[in-house]
This record gives structure tokens, sequence and C-alpha cells, in this order.
């Protein structure tokens, strides 16, 4: 049985919010950073509590720290010592394998997120830009009052018009395939593939290998935990379009193209399944526009090419041991739109966004390492993801195609890594068992 | 990598000399230091000592690996191999074992995929009659990594009469051939 009233809402929940704000916070001295997440604790949502009044709720919280962030709030070296070693390290020291070089290389990173003081975040979603700001000064309250308790840089998120579905700031419908967890009271969509055990995302219960092993110590501190990479990807939209139209003389081509690189429509509507013309009524339809595999439908990627994003990120029956490899994602867009007229006008906006999972090494970290950096991955020698992948100029795309297949050498950089860390977002009880550090009566 | 060797040219042989780390730069993989691409593709040399009297153990396993890929001939695919060689030999009064494989992907890449492997096909019999593979194996596999790498010895030469070629081109080649030469016949 899964601990609901346990486990912070963002894991299995979303909220319905259009706005929202990320706050990355250092501690200077382990009492204040105590003071802090004691003042905090209670605002956070467990899964139970948010599901219970998510239509009058109108704001959602959680917590997350870095390793250095629970060493700062005081967390002894005995059990600093039990959590994993990518984790200890953190974002920045992993960036050459991540793909983090060049252009995305921490060095160019904004808002200190790479920098070792950084020690916790908190994620806000507000149902509107007043509440955020509401809480946004309830928050600033609460930092005035704890000593050493430092903003190192702050970030706001918000849904992109038209509001009546998610998507990025290049037009992609966004959410449409997302792993269930087993127990969580959630049915998948067709395609989506069956449930999977509850300790590939969550500390504490058997995952698919029936394990639920080398868990952070003491077991009151990582049950109903999770870890989170963050990403914060800003989007090259000026150049996106530029691409688009010099690679596709009409409109209807150009949208082709923008399909072939993610693998999907901007309306969501699988390539699989609507190969030669969009389909907004599929795209839109959840319990079809993820009904789909490869093996048997698009071997040789005649629709959905090899090299596209969504078949990098989940290859589907075409990728091994993929129930080790699922990861949850969150997140939102931040900055203004881009007119769909106007040229680049360098405005910072993108996605930040969160990748759950119970192993960063396995599961995010591989999808990083493997499926979107591999310049070989699927035989295709020098490619690498056309949407997240470290790209340099010098990669290039495949589109197959009867008789002879379009390959676009010089691929530009669509996104760049602006920011990113390795956070360990604790159970409610964990929350409270941090804050409670150094005094006598723990809990 | 040195400059006068060229990845993608399989008509002129080429041999590299490959530096003491095993490496030419320092590329750090999820695991640890990334193994680089020789003219004889990726592959590892792996050298332990086997456990005391486990000896006929470890040898008697060949059998168990020639009946898991005549049962399915596919069974070892993940592990994109060319060639696989395992020897065993003496040292004074103790047996070592080599597992030497050549292969296609960077080992550190799919690494959890093998280890899942070596599970099913029971390679993992094996490695735990060698001393000093660790007992959680099975829920440990930064831990499994580990011994393999520590107990990897990187090659200082390689060669390949056809360099960089993988093990699927070479398939693909060969069933065109196969192809060319059943349409020939047909068409006497």
């Amino acid at each position: 049985m899964l601990e609901l009233d346990d486990i912070q809402y963002i894991l299995l929940t979303r909220a319905p919010a259009l706005t929202g704000r990320y706050v990355f916070l250092s501690f200077q001295n382990p009492e204040g950073g105590r003071a802090w997440l004691a003042g905090i604790h209670e605002k956070v949502h467990s899964v139970q509590a948010a599901r219970a009044s998510i239509e009058k709720d109108n704001r959602w919280v959680s917590v997350a720290f870095t390793w250095n962030g629970l060493q700062a709030l005081g967390l002894d070296e005995a059990s600093l010592a039990t959590f994993p070693e990518e984790f200890k390290q953190g974002m920045v020291a992993r960036a050459q394998m991540l793909g983090d070089t060049g252009d995305n290389h921490p060095d160019n990173w904004i808002g200190d997120l790479a920098s070792p003081d950084l020690h916790a975040i908190v994620i806000l979603f507000a149902r509107n830009t007043a509440e955020r700001e509401r809480c946004q000064a309830e928050h600033q309250k609460l930092i005035d009052q704890c000593e050493g308790v430092k903003v190192l840089s702050s970030l706001d998120l918000d849904a992109i018009p038209p509001l009546e579905y998610s998507h990025d700031h290049f037009g992609y419908r966004d959410r449409l395939s997302q792993p269930v967890i087993e127990g969580s009271g959630e049915e998948p969509t067709p395609g989506s593939g069956a449930p999977l055990k509850a300790g590939e995302f969550i500390l504490g219960y058997p995952d698919e290998k029936d394990q639920s092993a080398n868990l952070p110590q003491p077991e009151i501190l990582s049950r109903n935990g999770s870890f989170m990479a963050y990403r914060r990807l800003q989007e090259h939209v000026g150049k996106f379009r530029d691409f688009l139209r010099e690679n596709g003389q009409t409109l209807e081509e150009q949208e082709l193209i923008a399909a072939k690189l993610m693998g999907r429509w901007r309306s969501g509507a699988p390539l699989v399944l609507a190969p030669e013309k969009d389909d907004l009524t599929l795209g839109a339809d959840p319990q079809r526009n993820n009904d789909f595999t490869y093996k048997k439908m698009d071997p040789h990627g005649y629709a959905v090419p090899l090299g596209s994003h969504i078949r990098r990120m989940n290859p589907r029956d075409t990728g091994e041991n993929m129930n080790r490899r699922r990861m949850i994602r969150r997140g939102a867009t931040y900055g203004a739109p881009l007119p769909t007229d106007a040229p680049e006008d360098g405005v910072d906006r993108g996605i930040a966004a969160f990748i759950i999972c119970a192993s960063l090494i396995r599961q995010f970290e591989f999808a990083q390492n493997v499926w979107a950096n591999d310049r070989n991955f699927h035989e295709l020698d020098n490619e690498r993801d056309p949407i997240i992948g470290n790209q340099d100029g010098t990669l290039e795309f495949t589109i197959p195609k009867r008789p002879i297949r379009k390959k676009i050498t010089g691929l530009p950089a669509f996104t760049s890594v602006r920011g990113g860390a390795y956070f360990f977002i604790p159970g409610l009880k964990a929350l409270r068992y941090l804050a409670s550090l150094g005094s006598k009566n723990i809990l | 990598m040195p400059k006068k060797i060229k990845q993608n040219d399989w008509t002129k042989p080429a041999a590299m000399a490959i530096p003491k780390e095993g490496y030419f730069e320092l590329e750090q993989g999820r695991y640890g230091p990334v193994f680089p691409k020789t003219p004889a593709c990726y592959g590892f040399t792996i050298i332990a000592k086997v456990k005391p009297g486990k000896v006929d153990t470890v040898r008697a396993y060949s059998k168990t690996i020639e009946d898991a890929v005549a049962g399915d001939p596919h069974c070892l695919a993940v592990l994109k191999l060319h060639y696989l060689r395992w020897v065993l030999f003496d040292i004074g009064k103790e047996t070592y074992f080599m597992y030497q494989g050549i292969f296609d992907t960077d080992f550190d890449k799919y690494t959890e995929d093998a280890v899942e492997l070596f599970s099913i096909t029971g390679i993992t019999t094996v490695f735990v009659n060698l001393e000093g593979f660790p007992e959680d194996w099975k829920t440990n596999t930064p831990a499994f990594v580990k011994f393999v790498r520590e107990h990897q010895r990187p090659s200082f030469l390689e060669y390949g009469e056809y360099p960089f070629v993988s093990a699927d081109e070479i398939k693909k080649a060969l069933k065109l051939k196969a192809a060319f030469s059943a349409m020939l016949d047909q068409m006497q």
C-alpha cells in the first residue's frame, strides 16, 4: 500500500496551476535552515491531501534538497554517506557525462544553480498570478524570520496561451506519455504500458526487480521520498522557426519537419498513427494519442525517425529493460511567448522540468547519456536528440523516406541548458525529521 | 584518438597503441572513465582469481552458456557482441579466469542491461566464484560495476583488419551478399 498521506503530492499528482515559481535557497547555518523548514513543511501537500481538495486549493508547494543542502541542515556524516554517489556529486560534477558541455556547460548556467551553495528548492504552483504573488510574500516573510537563509534565485513559470492544453514554446503538446504507478489509483492511457512498481519512483517500496535495497538511512528519511533531476532548458524559438522555414517550402512541409524532429505533430498526434497528415482530434484524444509501438508498426522509422525525440526518450518495444528506465516528468514553461511572426528577440524562454525517479544513475542519467546524447543510438552514427541533445552544429538528423532518405546536416541547437541540479524530495515525515535535527526530541 | 586513424574507412587495416590508463583523454561515463573505440571496436578483458576449489564449477558453466545460446540464439543480443573468449590459466598454484569480450557498445552505457543479462543467462554464476565479487551484486549494481572495472585490464594495442566495423554492419553485408547470390542463381 502506498502511504499517500506521506508522499509529496508532486510525485503522483498534477496541480491545476497556470503559474508557478521555483525558489532556490542556501542555508548559511543549520539552525536557520531548520527553522525555515519547520515553518514551511506544513504547507507541503501529501498526495492524499492534494487529491482531497484539488478543486478548492489555489496553491501547491513541494520542497526538496541537494546533498549539500542535507549537510547544511546538519544531517550527520553517517547518514549522508548512505546516499547514492551520483546524488552526492551533484549534477555539475556529472556534466560531461550528461552532455552539459560547450554552450550547455555549468559555467553558462544562471541563477547560481551551479554553485555548491545551492541547498534547497521550493516548487510553488498556483492557480493564478495573484495567488502566486500572495504566496511569494508569505514565503518572503518566513525567510526574513530565519537567519542565514538566502534566496539564490527564483524562476517564474507561466503557461503559454492557448491555455486549453499544455504545450511548450515550440508549440508541441506536452504531457502525453506518463508512467502510472501500481497502487496509485490511476489508470494508464492505452499504450502507456502496465502500471509499474512503486519502487521505480518512490523509495521504500519494491521496484520492478522486487528490490528495495540500498536506501539512504535512517529509513524515516528515505521512505516515501524520491530523487529529482531539475533541468532548465532555454528554447530558441526564433532559430527553431527559421530552421523549419529553411527546410520546408510550404507550411505543410514545415509542420512535417517539426513533426519528424519530435515524432509527433505539434497537435500531439503521433506520426506512427498519422504519418502523412496532422490529425487534431487524434492529438487531443488521450485514449488514442499514445497507443502505438515501433517494432511492428514502424521498424525502419518511415513514420517516426529513429533519432526523433520521442523515439529516443521512450523506445517502447525497441528498448531493453524499459520498465527500469521510466521516469515521472513535472514542470512548466517560463518566459513570454515569442509572437508567431516575430524574429528571435533573445528573450530567455523555455521549460523548467523535474524528472523524478528512484535511481538517478539508472533512470535519468541513462536517458540523458544514452538516449539523448549517444551519437550512435540505433546505429545512427552522427546524431543526438534533435530537441534536448547536445548539438554543436556538426551533427545530423536522418529522416527515413522512400525511395531516398533525407539527411539534414549541421543541425542547430534548438535548446540550451541554463541550469540544473539533483534534489532529494523527502516524504512529509522525513521533512519533520530534518526540521527537528539537532533537537533532543526527534518527532 | 590519434588523428592518423580514420574511423570510417574499413578498407584500411589499422592498429592503435593505447596509453597505460586505457584511454587518450579522460571522459567520465556514468560509472567511471569511458574506454575508447579502437580498430577492434569496444571491449574489455576482465581478469580475476578463481576461488579455491571452484575451477571446475567455472569451467562447467561454459556448457550452460552453450545451451542457452542454442536455445535462444539471440539471448546475448543486447551486449552487441562480436566475440567472447573465456580462458582459465594458472599462476603458481592459483587459477585465474579471463573474460574477454569484443563488442560494439561502450560498456558504461549499457551496464545495467548487461548486469540484467548476466543474471538471466547465469554468467553471474561464474562471477560469484571469483574472489572479491560482491555478495550483494543482485541488489547493488554499482558494486557489480566496481568489481568489473577494478578487474579490467585495458589493452595497450588493438588491431582491426576491417577497423571499426560493427557486427550489425557485417551481418547486413553478409545478408546482402546472400540475397545477391540468390538473385544471380535465379537468373541462370
